[in-house]
């Protein structure tokens, strides 16, 4: 009977600690989701930065792009933990630290994924834009953008998930994340199997969640440039007619067919 | 074993005495930072690197040959592992198999992590190759290991030289990933020697500067090597 | 619409104009000019730099050498103490205005629908009201003959439809000059007579100059009132379309009527 005792004693310590780390996958999910809103936003201002003809905009956002592509994650976690306070810029939360570590490091990367989805865009479309005067602005905003948003969809997605599993490492600079928590579980416990099986599992069913929420937005960016099937269509269990006859071309189904590309 | 601790020292609030950047002190720590790139780092790209290279190619070729439901199997297996994090994954194993060097934990974690990225890439190799190859084998009753051999393997292998490398570059990048198993590979000492110092401007700097000195010029490369064999196509 | 201040003025002007890729020399000292309200057509062999000229005027490539004017504006450089310079942006804007082009590949905007497309830059770029650009829109779209298409999606149509569309959103931009680069090449043969026919009807009710490239010869002997046979970058002959098509002088004229009659 020892050993369903000690079955019994760990599942009532991991029934104690669920809301510890409840707290911390959701912080895992806070920290995943800020970070790559920065990251978007840092990728589409020097996406667009890199791919601008003008050699002003071109040069430096090469020259950060590359810098903070080539050095790796973890040094960039450092430096804003231990340098950034020497420049007069202590962050207090070790929350913010995390974000701006991986908002700047993904970012970078994303950058090549947006300035190499807007040289994607038929030259016939740049053409047009010339042909009807358009500014510089307006034609990226309205015309090459909503384009190339559908192009970058997929690596983006990629580098989503890549942020998801860069966040597991911030836990180093003293936040509770749901990595941390589970050193927690470990500690108290010595059931190293938590890492194995409720946090592996965990952060995988939060990428997929990523990955196909990603996929629906895919979908839909595609539709409203006059390729594939509705998200509704997709979702629907019982199409009314076959969605392939229906939309020759393209028939992306929303599980399977997966190819996760690489961010280097 | 040795018992991690994984949460760092303190930030350096007082110590804003001398100036940010000593050229001395970075001259001083240089050597000691580089061994540990070339000892730690290096080796662990390279090991890791042979066993992906290796491993994604048998899982490509699993899920090309296997029955269906097998093939789902091992297919979703690497997207498990594909889209977890290597920082778990190291840790599953350093405290799993605590009679395990946690230098050999990350030859097998990079090695199989990254295998799963590669497998794809081989998947989109074998794919690449005309369907005319595979037929006209038939007509010349190869064997299957044979037409592997011979015929699909190496026509899929050149296209996918140059994703193989960045998929490289990319492990070398997540290699301090190691610090939090406390393998003292490049990042690790150099974190290790601002904790000792009180500096750590100079040690963070250091290594940042040699992952980019090791891995833009490799991108270029690749890069390079891309074009030629798109143009040669 | 503004007009030159000398009603004698050409409407395009190319004067020693030379374009090279690279080292490769397509046009060499060309010269000619275009009168308001002329239609030209530009043949030749492919490869022979008709496309190249369509492309200069749209600012679509780079003038390597010589002068471009517009309404006896320059639309690329000026001289300036013996010296080539650049014109300013905003210069070029305001001449760019006043040329439109419909392309070989239609190149709509598959993110917006028909309407949109043709209202997008009279409204941005020419600062129009929504209202009055919409009611100019549905009044060319009477015109193509897709009265009832204006919320389809580009894609949703044919190609001949798409052209369509493409003409009238040049022409919603009120144009003085046209550019039609090989605008049938790329349709099924049985619409390339609806197109050709929306063509002739721009071309006898407005006063809009034309500078046209097309392997449609009989349309070409139909609205031009010049024809200019190009040959390795250089105009080898050139005249009234009647006496191009009947009784051609230039051996290389010869050729090329041949073969392309043959072919039709």
């Amino acid at each position: 009977m020892d050993w369903l005792d000690q079955q019994q004693q760990y599942f009532e310590t991991l029934q104690n600690f669920g809301p510890r780390l409840w707290d911390g996958f959701v912080l895992t999910v806070q920290l995943t989701l800020v970070g790559a809103a920065l990251a978007f936003v840092i990728a589409v201002i020097l996406g667009l930065m890199a791919g601008s003809p003008n050699l002003w905009l071109r040069g430096p956002a090469r020259v950060i792009i590359e810098f903070f592509r080539g050095t790796s994650l973890l040094v960039q976690l450092f430096w804003v933990y231990y340098v950034l306070p020497l420049f007069g810029l202590t962050l207090e939360s070790s929350f913010t630290v995390g974000v701006i570590a991986l908002g700047v490091n993904y970012g970078a990367y994303g950058a090549e994924a947006v300035r190499a989805s807007l040289t994607s865009v038929s030259s016939g479309q740049w053409e047009a834009t010339v042909a009807l005067s358009m500014s510089w602005p307006h034609k990226i905003r309205r015309i090459i953008f909503p384009q190339a948003w559908a192009l970058m969809i997929p690596s983006l997605a990629n580098l989503l998930v890549h942020l998801l599993k860069g966040s597991a490492v911030v836990y180093i600079v003293g936040l509770n994340d749901f990595n941390f928590e589970l050193d927690q579980l470990r500690r108290v416990t010595d059931a190293w199997f938590a890492y194995a099986f409720i946090g592996l599992i965990a952060y995988f069913l939060f990428a997929l969640v990523l990955t196909q929420g990603m996929r629906l937005l895919e979908i839909r960016a595609k539709h409203r440039l006059g390729q594939g099937p509705t998200i509704r269509e997709i979702l629907s269990p019982a199409p009314k007619m076959p969605i392939a006859s229906a939309h020759p071309g393209s028939t992306p189904s929303l599980f399977g067919g997966k190819t996760p590309g690489g961010q280097g | 074993m040795i018992t991690l601790t994984p949460l760092l020292t303190a930030q350096p609030a007082g110590d804003s005495s001398g100036p940010i950047w000593n050229w001395e002190f970075a001259v001083e720590i240089f050597p000691e930072i580089l061994t540990a790139f070339i000892q730690v780092t290096l080796l662990v790209t390279v090991v890791g690197t042979i066993i992906a290279a290796i491993l994604g190619l048998v899982i490509a070729i699993l899920i090309r040959v296997l029955p269906t439901p097998l093939a789902l199997i091992v297919r979703w297996a690497a997207n498990f592992i594909r889209m977890t994090p290597i920082v778990v994954q190291l840790l599953v194993l350093y405290y799993g198999f605590t009679w395990m060097d946690p230098l050999l934990i990350g030859f097998i974690v990079f090695g199989i992590h990254y295998a799963t990225y590669m497998s794809e890439v081989y998947r989109a190799g074998i794919e690449s190759v005309p369907k005319g190859q595979w037929e006209a084998t038939k007509a010349l009753s190869m064997s299957a290991g044979r037409t592997w051999r011979r015929v699909v393997i190496p026509q899929a292998l050149r296209s996918t030289i140059p994703s193989l490398g960045n998929y490289a570059i990319s492990m070398f990048k997540d290699t301090p990933f190691l610090f939090v198993i406390s393998v003292a590979e490049m990042v690790r000492v150099a974190q290790t020697i601002g904790a000792q110092t009180f500096r750590y401007t100079e040690a963070i700097t250091i290594a940042g500067l040699i992952f980019l000195a090791a891995s833009y010029p490799t991108a270029l490369l690749i890069n390079r090597l891309e074009k030629r064999l798109a143009y040669a196509n | 619409m503004p007009t030159p201040t000398d009603p004698e003025t050409p409407v395009i002007e190319f004067v020693d104009v030379e374009k090279r890729f690279g080292d490769n020399i397509v046009l060499k000292d060309l010269n000619f000019s275009v009168r308001r309200g002329e239609r030209v057509t530009l043949i030749g062999p492919s490869g022979s730099g008709k496309t190249t000229i369509l492309r200069l005027v749209m600012t679509l490539e780079e003038l390597t050498g010589g002068y471009i004017f517009v309404d006896g504006e320059p639309l690329t450089h000026r001289e300036k103490d013996g010296k080539r310079v650049p014109v300013s942006a905003k210069e070029q804007k305001q001449l760019r205005t006043r040329i439109g082009m419909v392309f070989q590949q239609f190149n709509l905007f598959p993110n917006m629908t028909v309407l949109e497309n043709i209202i997008e830059a009279p409204i941005h770029v020419l600062g129009q009201s929504k209202s009055e650009a919409t009611a100019k829109a549905h009044s060319l779209l009477e015109q193509v003959g897709l009265p009832d298409k204006a919320n389809e999606h580009p894609m949703s149509l044919s190609g001949g439809q798409q052209q369509r569309v493409a003409i009238a959103r040049a022409l919603a931009m009120d144009p003085e000059i046209l550019l039609l680069d090989e605008v049938t090449s790329a349709l099924d043969p049985e619409v390339v007579g609806d197109v050709l026919n929306i063509l002739r009807t721009v071309a006898d009710t407005t006063n809009v100059t034309m500078l046209i490239v097309t392997h449609e010869m009989s349309f070409a002997r139909d609205v031009s009132h010049k024809v200019m046979m190009f040959d390795g970058g250089r105009v080898v002959e050139e005249g009234a379309p009647e006496k191009i098509f009947s009784d051609p002088t230039h051996e290389r004229t010869k050729q090329f009527l041949s073969a392309v009659l043959r072919d039709a």
